[in-house]
């Protein structure tokens, strides 16, 4: 699946965790499976030392797959701008009761409508 | 770089030529490309001679040398690229019966296949061998206690383990018939 | 069914115990990710949208009543209490935890189950038609030749590390119901027209996907005994010759069509003719004693009609309806194979609850043997059921919201799990089935369409085989937003054809009323009780397009 090299500011940091395989986002002092508490970067330094921590994450085996999605910011905090990146902050469109949009720290985001 | 074979750690005692211009002296491992023009230097001097295989090498270059090779070594690229498996197979195939070799960065869970496949040994990055020591080499042999292929070079498959059980239990029949 | 001895009861715990290893290795760092993901990958475990995904094998698609009890307890104990039953005949849980795994690879060793294989680059679970050893126009079941194939496949230390995934189907009847022409490895069991000896038709470089092709015929008759050997050479050509610069070109199908398969099929030959066959094949003896376990069961000596049967159809119009769909003629009188729909209108397709699972195996307990098929329509199927018991068993699943009697029907939707799930996915594919199947919601109309078989991709990887679908749609993207492409004529059967592109594509929206006009069109023109893909062949796109004029949306 080919994500922009460069995706549009602001961004956040996505990665999944390794021994449980959910989604988390990069905050300001470790890792979070709500997406409200992402840090944004809002400028090309912030997003590299993002990136950078990604790495640095996922060479100490603790994530996998880090990398950087861009934004629109909302009252609820950071969403993603791309549907499939939306997806995956909320759960799957098809079962509302599953995935992070069940328990709590997406409320208020919802999916594309169809 | 290390050398690991069913039992552990071994002594590496082939050379490769540090350029194109030299040979070195004792065992030597030469490039396909030199086996020519070299190789019967090397025999005529009374050391052992190995060859250094690309996966991707056709063997009639080879032929030639394929009784008096004292070692074979295929190179592979990746971890990934599985290409190898099916060269020592048809190495093997053609009744070679020196050493063989898989050289590059296999991973320690791919001792079984490669001497499930014919090949001897396995040389690897030294950074490799550093993050999965030879113990996790071993132990990955010895998971995997039984193979349900025949003529897979080690042991005796589960289908001739049948065959001989089923042969056992016909023979117990037919003394107890007589 | 087969059961396992205790070579193949060592061998798959063995397996767990190596996977054992392998996370706790990953964990520490011996194992990097990129080393540890084809590892993890010959274990059946993605990496998906929300979480890990496990696909558990199962193989050419049959399972006893105690197998899919243990799958509902993995469920609940390790999952979201349900599965996903998929095109190729196997189970996916969608939410397990890594450092669970091992514990649900235990789970399922102590049922004789296993997740070997499921994924990577190596030889997957081998398929076969979901009616073996059941349907009229059997030759010779083909799941011994299948089972023969998974222990050979399994494990092999020299085909672990192909250049792609390698998908072998077999099918042992007249009509091809396990799509083997879309197989890298396709094998039809057949009689010698001479000799009256059993053996098989192969055939090579079937395959959907970005390439969709169908298979070649290279040997026309290959003697069973003489199978393993010949698997050999094509895998061993494949593996040393394969493309491994592109990903999207290294499948045994692009092999075939480069080198042509005059070419391909030489180099076969002499790579056989080079192998010490009698060392390789299995003894006579090993496939009579797997053939033993697929043995008919006992079934009961009854007249072909059944009158309670006869009689609960004239008396509820709703069962009536499924015995028309939802039966399959069962080669033994008095039974038949009955079709449990998981595709309930609006529903998701091939999606089961645990509790549901349990009912289907006290149900398949009660009436079938313990016995069910997972085809790869993402159905089930009780293969062994007495005809005087399917009124019995259609009230039960009815109540389970199992009874659907739509099999193949325009509601009896194939769908991937799509951008809901899947990390490779484009765009959603299962809303999209939710939607088409509610639109035609109304039974008399679907049975008035007769059947129409819909098949959907998330994505150009083809997971829902879209290519062979009477109506395929796959999910595409455009300016952000997901938009979808429609092809006809697909078909998966020994028919075999790739669908042909309707014109460029539609908005989600879109895709229901684009259905129905489809279907109008077909209406219009069809000849008495034709069917769609006989109407369809007849014809030709033209008039579907005509109905389509000005309202595709251009493609990028």
């Amino acid at each position: 699946m080919a994500l922009p090299k460069r995706p549009q500011l602001p961004v956040i940091l996505v990665a999944n965790d390794l021994v449980e395989g959910e989604v988390l986002f990069r905050t300001a002092h470790g890792w979070s499976p709500d997406h409200r508490r992402a840090l944004i970067a809002g400028n090309a330094e912030a997003a590299e030392a993002l990136e950078a921590e990604g790495r640095s994450e996922m060479a100490a085996n603790k994530v996998v797959d880090a990398y950087l999605v861009d934004v629109v910011l909302d009252e609820s905090g950071p969403l993603p701008r791309h549907y499939r990146e939306r997806l995956r902050t909320l759960g799957p469109s098809i079962r509302t009761d599953l995935g992070k949009q069940a328990q709590g720290p997406a409320g208020g985001s919802r999916h594309v409508p169809l | 770089m290390p050398l690991i074979d069913a039992s552990g750690l071994r002594f590496n005692g082939f050379a490769r030529p540090a350029d194109p211009a030299s040979l070195p002296e004792g065992d030597v491992i030469l490039p396909l490309a030199r086996l020519a023009a070299e190789g019967e230097a090397v025999l005529a001097r009374g050391d052992r001679l190995g060859v250094e295989l690309p996966n991707t090498a056709k063997l009639d270059g080879i032929e030639p040398f394929l009784d008096r090779l004292a070692l074979i070594s295929i190179g592979f690229p990746s971890f990934a690229d599985g290409r190898g498996f099916s060269l020592a197979k048809r190495i093997r195939g053609r009744g070679y019966r020196g050493r063989l070799r898989a050289t590059g960065p296999l991973i320690a869970d791919q001792l079984r296949h490669a001497l499930g496949c014919g090949f001897d040994e396995v040389e690897a990055p030294q950074e490799l061998v550093a993050r999965q020591p030879v113990s996790q080499w071993l132990a990955g042999l010895a998971v995997i206690r039984l193979r349900y292929q025949r003529h897979a070079s080690r042991g005796v498959s589960i289908l001739d383990q049948r065959l001989a059980a089923r042969r056992r239990f016909d023979e117990r029949r037919v003394i107890h018939a007589a | 069914m087969y059961r396992y001895d205790e070579f193949d009861a060592r061998f798959v715990r063995d397996r767990v115990a190596e996977f054992r290893a392998q996370v706790q290795r990953r964990l520490e760092g011996s194992l990097t990710e990129d080393e540890f993901k084809p590892l993890r990958l010959q274990n059946g475990l993605y990496l998906q949208l929300h979480a890990y995904m496990l696909r558990i094998a199962i193989p050419y698609g049959t399972l006893s009543s105690r197998q899919l009890r243990q799958l509902a307890l993995i469920a609940d104990r390790y999952d979201r209490s349900y599965g996903h039953f998929t095109t190729r005949q196997n189970i996916q849980f969608n939410w397990p935890k890594l450092k669970d795994v091992p514990d649900i690879l235990d789970l399922l060793a102590a049922v004789e189950m296993h997740a070997i294989q499921t994924s990577g680059n190596g030889i997957r679970n081998v398929t076969a038609d979901h009616f073996a050893g059941v349907a009229r126009d059997e030759i010779e079941d083909p799941r011994p030749t299948a089972e023969l194939i998974r222990q050979w496949s399994s494990l092999h230390p020299e085909f672990s590390f192909l250049p792609r995934k390698f998908k072998i189907a077999v099918t042992g009847a007249e009509h091809d119901r396990a799509a083997v022409k879309a197989h890298d490895i396709g094998l039809r069991v057949l009689r010698h027209e001479a000799t009256g000896e059993i053996g098989y038709e192969v055939i090579v470089g079937g395959g959907l996907g970005r390439t969709p092709m169908i298979g070649k015929v290279v040997r026309d008759f290959l003697p069973k005994g003489e199978l393993l050997a010949y698997l050999e050479a094509i895998m061993r050509v494949y593996n040393l010759e394969g493309r491994r610069d592109n990903k999207f070109k290294a499948r045994v199908k692009i092999l075939v069509h480069e080198i042509g398969t005059d070419e391909f099929r030489r180099r076969v030959e002499e790579e056989f003719a080079a192998l010490d066959g009698p060392s390789i094949n299995a003894d006579p003896r090993e496939l009579e004693r797997i053939g033993a376990y697929f043995a008919p069961p006992p079934y009961a000596g009854l007249p072909a009609r059944s009158p309670r049967l006869e009689t609960a159809q004239a008396a509820h119009g709703e069962f009536a309806r499924f015995v028309e769909t939802n039966l399959f003629a069962h080669r033994v009188a008095g039974y038949a194979a009955v079709t449990i729909s998981l595709k309930p209108i609006g529903g998701v397709p091939g999606d089961a609850t645990s509790e549901q699972m349990r009912i289907i195996a006290d149900l398949a307990e009660r009436y079938s043997f313990g016995e069910i098929r997972v085809s790869h329509q993402q159905n089930l199927v009780l293969p062994h059921v007495r005809k005087d018991d399917v009124f019995a068993l259609w009230e039960a699943l009815d109540a389970a919201e199992l009874g659907t009697a739509n099999s193949g029907l325009i509601t009896d939707i194939i769908s991937c799990p799509g951008l809901d799930y899947c990390s490779l996915a484009t765009a959603r594919s299962i809303p999209i089935a939710q939607a088409v199947s509610r639109r035609f919601a109304d039974s008399a109309r679907q049975r008035a369409i007769g059947p129409l078989g819909i098949k959907i991709s998330g994505c150009i990887n083809a997971c829902g085989h879209h290519h062979v679908g009477h109506i395929g749609i796959l999910g595409l993207e455009k300016n952000g937003t997901e938009y979808y492409q429609l092809t006809l004529g697909g078909d998966a059967t020994e028919h075999a054809a790739l669908g042909e592109r309707l014109g460029p594509g539609l908005s989600a929206e879109e895709v229901p009323d684009a259905v129905e006009k489809i279907v109008d069109v077909y209406l219009a023109h069809r000849t008495s009780d034709e069917e769609f893909i006989a109407t369809y062949r007849r014809l030709g796109i033209g008039p579907f397009r005509h109905a389509f004029q000005g309202q595709l949306h251009a493609a990028d």
